[in-house]
């Protein structure tokens, strides 16, 4: 049973599909999925425009991450990059081409040639369209293989017994039934959660919901800490504009038309890493160099040529042309730091078992994968184009792997009433006396995680948050639906998803309060610089059972990349 | 500004017929028109059920009949409609809520066209197929689709006759016919040319315009029709 159809979900599916009964399980219809907003590409050292290497890669993401990446999973992310950009060509994604016909690749954020000495061209591409065309190619080829789908069930409970998963408890959009799935082997595919913030680029449907299901169940969840906040999100609706844009040479200004970025990153400027910019921008706004002293500054392109505009990046220009109503080939884009991806979530191994505790016991027959699984491949700050990477080599890895231990699994006994916890929830909502709104609440929370727990942060900050969040939950235990109905209640759903973002925000909050350092995508005003004598180390987040987190740490699984100072 | 809302609304729960429902919104004039449904589901009729995820165009969840026009609402831009603006759901498919139609009936046309790449050789190993830049370019325009059904449900013709595809899937039935590196194009050419394929199209660009992603659908259409009837592609 495969939880989330997004790309981690399909690709595991693919695999598994075939060779033992699968099903995909999934709150939206297929295709509907996040993963076909990536825009920018996804990288693999093929080398066919200028001299590259998977070590080069290897060395790239580790940096990229501020060393907080198991270097191991890492070598097998960029080795196993080649491959799986081939399968996908082979089943027929349209990649850009070059003019002898081969693959051709652009330039990304962090990746460089011979361990940082300048960018190289190493993200294959489908204009700015990459990650719809890798949801769609995988969505085809689930057709192919006549994939059963269970479309618009949510999943809101994992089952476990004797320590090893059973199944899972989902909620059907159309009937409002509560259906109870047995499943030898699950593995959560649900993507990420920026939902928790005011400005994201995440969609909707982004809540934690795998992380939160198992979090519940007992499973930790790593590095919550880690939050990426993409530079350049349009201004106040935080739609991403794709790091493509910065590939193919646009540059970003501060209100004074200064191209800051040479002052923070002399070698690669604008091409930094993402934590790096986005930083560099809060910097900028905060000493007075924003937009019109406003809370924004300029992307340029128009110095571009505008074949490239209108050709490679064609997406990103018409969200400009409608959403802000900026026409780029001549004016600036007004754009801001949006919430964007979680390098944290559900621990897993290479093979994406999940695993609990600091010793790594694997949980039998649950698996997770994609960006709500944390392998750990993107360390403290995840580089570009390694996340539709990340999905298709772990999500391949995860099904071969969950399919064979289902082959030679036994199903376990259900406990009786696996579906009670969930239907009591439920009938709280419906049921409830309370007067509290869950869009309130929810507005709240993202208000006060992006002021709080935002790009930066500081131990005051946090214990202010703490607090606020313990109100939040409160106020969620008087949370009544105006929806009664059974069909289509999208009310309930919200009003589930909000629990989750709640869980999630808790494990954020107390894994930055412990961690008394700044790396990555973790900023602490406070404590400014990196502590590799003391934080070398992966947070584990448990929620107990009075709905407090305790905390474990496991140390980073090191190579041959010692840390070092972090320029670019 | 403000901004009125008159929605089409159906709850099976509730009755046998839909009515119409008004409110009026408190909006920027930079707002999605999905925001401005939020706002009415958030704070004044949590009961609206409508489908929505990634609010920029790309997911293909929210396609309504918005003015008399298929769109997604969330491309729809506040000053576009004001002061007032007639939501309905998409037309063609059977309404289950509000806004939400079953998607079944045209994810099947779809999956009638054999929707995945088609070539029994051998791919090189550790290496990509060639395909030249024009090879490429020739099918970019259909590989777009997001499936939002905003065209195939602007078009008359699939109002009349449930038998037929629709545009959407003959889109994406283009994206692999004039791929040079699928060998499926007979065998899709074949489906089309069938009572419920192409020929049914009577170029009324309704689904030209509808298209949120600007693909050129009617053109496809058009491509498909000659290459059965010259049976080149």
């Amino acid at each position: 049973m495969i939880v989330g159809a997004g790309g981690a979900g399909l690709r595991a599916a693919i695999e598994a599909a075939g060779e033992v009964n699968t099903a995909v399980i999934s709150k939206l219809y297929p295709t509907r999925s996040h993963t076909g907003a990536a825009q920018g590409g996804m990288c693999a050292a093929l080398a066919n425009v200028e001299e590259d290497s998977p070590e080069w890669h290897v060395f790239d993401t580790v940096k990229g991450g501020d060393y907080l990446v198991d270097q191991p999973a890492a070598e097998i992310m960029c080795r196993e990059a080649i491959d799986a950009v081939y399968e996908l060509e082979h089943w027929g994604l349209p990649f850009d081409r070059t003019p002898d016909g081969k693959l051709d690749q652009r330039r990304f954020g962090g990746h460089t040639r011979n361990h940082g000495e300048a960018p190289v061209r190493r993200a294959v591409y489908a204009a700015d369209r990459t990650g719809h065309m890798i949801l769609q190619t995988l969505y085809q080829q689930c057709i192919k293989r006549d994939v059963r789908f269970f479309n618009e069930f949510y999943v809101l409970d994992l089952i476990m017994q004797d320590g090893a998963c059973a199944g899972v408890v989902a909620y059907e959009l159309a009937t409002g039934e509560i259906h109870v799935f047995k499943a030898k082997a699950v593995l959560f595919a649900t993507g990420g959660f920026g939902r928790i913030f005011k400005i994201s680029s995440n969609a909707h449907a982004l809540t934690g919901d795998g992380p939160a299901v198992c979090l519940r169940r007992g499973v930790p969840l790593e590095d919550m800490e880690f939050f990426q906040f993409h530079p350049t999100g349009i201004y106040k609706m935080g739609i991403l504009i794709s790091e493509a844009v910065r590939g193919e040479g646009g540059i970003l200004l501060n209100g004074e038309g200064e191209r800051f970025m040479e002052r923070y990153a002399p070698t690669v400027k604008d091409l930094a890493p993402r934590d790096l910019i986005s930083r560099a921008i809060y910097q900028e706004i905060k000493e007075g160099r924003g937009v019109e002293g406003k809370d924004y500054i300029h992307l340029q392109v128009h110095h571009l040529p505008k074949e490239v505009i209108e050709e490679k990046l064609p997406d990103v220009t018409e969200f400009a042309r409608i959403y802000l109503g900026v026409e780029p080939t001549r004016e600036l884009v007004p754009i801001q730091p949006t919430a964007h991806y979680a390098m944290g979530g559900i621990p897993t191994d290479v093979d994406g078992q999940v695993v609990v505790g600091p010793d790594e016991a694997p949980v039998p027959g649950l698996y997770a994968a994609g960006e709500c699984a944390c392998v750990s491949v993107h360390g403290a700050n995840r580089l570009g184009t390694n996340s539709l990477l990340d999905i298709v080599v772990f999500g391949r890895r995860g099904g071969r792997h969950m399919a064979e231990y289902a082959a030679g699994a036994e199903q376990r006994e259900l406990p009786d009433h696996p579906e009670r916890d969930t239907a009591e929830l439920l009938r709280r909502f419906l049921e409830g006396t309370g007067g509290d709104n869950a869009a309130d609440i929810r507005a709240e929370l993202q208000e006060q995680m992006s002021d709080l727990a935002g790009i930066v942060r500081t131990e005051e900050g946090l214990r202010k948050l703490q607090d606020i969040l313990n109100g939040l939950h409160e106020r969620y235990e008087r949370v009544v639906v105006q929806d009664k109905g059974k069909v289509f209640n999208t009310e309930l759903v919200e009003t589930v998803e909000l629990r989750f973002l709640l869980d999630i925000s808790d494990t954020l909050v107390a894994a930055a309060l412990a961690r008394d350092e700044s790396r990555g995508g973790h900023w602490r005003d406070d404590h400014p610089l990196r502590d590799d004598e003391h934080w070398l180390r992966h947070s584990l987040a448990y929620r107990e059972p009075d709905g407090s987190v305790r905390l474990e740490f496991k140390d980073v699984k090191l190579g041959e990349y010692v840390p070092m100072e972090r320029k670019y | 500004m403000q901004l009125e809302l008159r929605i089409k609304r159906f709850n099976p729960e509730a009755g046998t017929e839909p009515w119409w429902d008004e409110f009026t919104v408190e909006v920027e004039p930079n707002d999605r028109l999905l925001d401005a449904l939020h706002e009415v589901k958030w704070h004044q009729d949590g009961t609206l059920a409508l489908r929505r995820s990634c609010a920029h165009g790309i997911c293909g969840s929210d396609a309504m009949l918005i003015n008399g026009q298929n769109a997604l609402a969330c491309k729809v831009m506040a000053k576009d409609v004001e002061p007032r603006a007639t939501i309905e759901p998409i037309r063609g498919l059977p309404v289950l809520k509000d806004l939400i139609v079953d998607m079944e009936p045209f994810f099947e046309g779809y999956k009638r066209m054999l929707p995945w790449l088609i070539n029994d050789e051998q791919p090189p190993d550790d290496q990509e197929r060639l395909q030249t830049p024009e090879d490429r370019h020739r099918y970019d325009d259909t590989t777009k689709c997001i499936l939002c059904a905003a065209c195939t449900t602007s078009c008359p013709i699939f109002w009349g006759d449930e038998e037929y595809v629709g545009p959407a899937a003959i889109v994406n039935a283009h994206r692999f016919i004039y791929d040079s590196r699928d060998q499926g194009a007979p065998e899709r050419l074949k489906i089309l040319a069938d009572r419920t394929g192409v020929f049914r199209c009577r170029t009324t660009f309704n689904c030209t315009e509808a298209c949120p992603r600007g693909i050129k659908v009617t053109k496809a259409i058009q491509d498909v029709k000659r290459s059965i009837l010259f049976e080149r592609y």
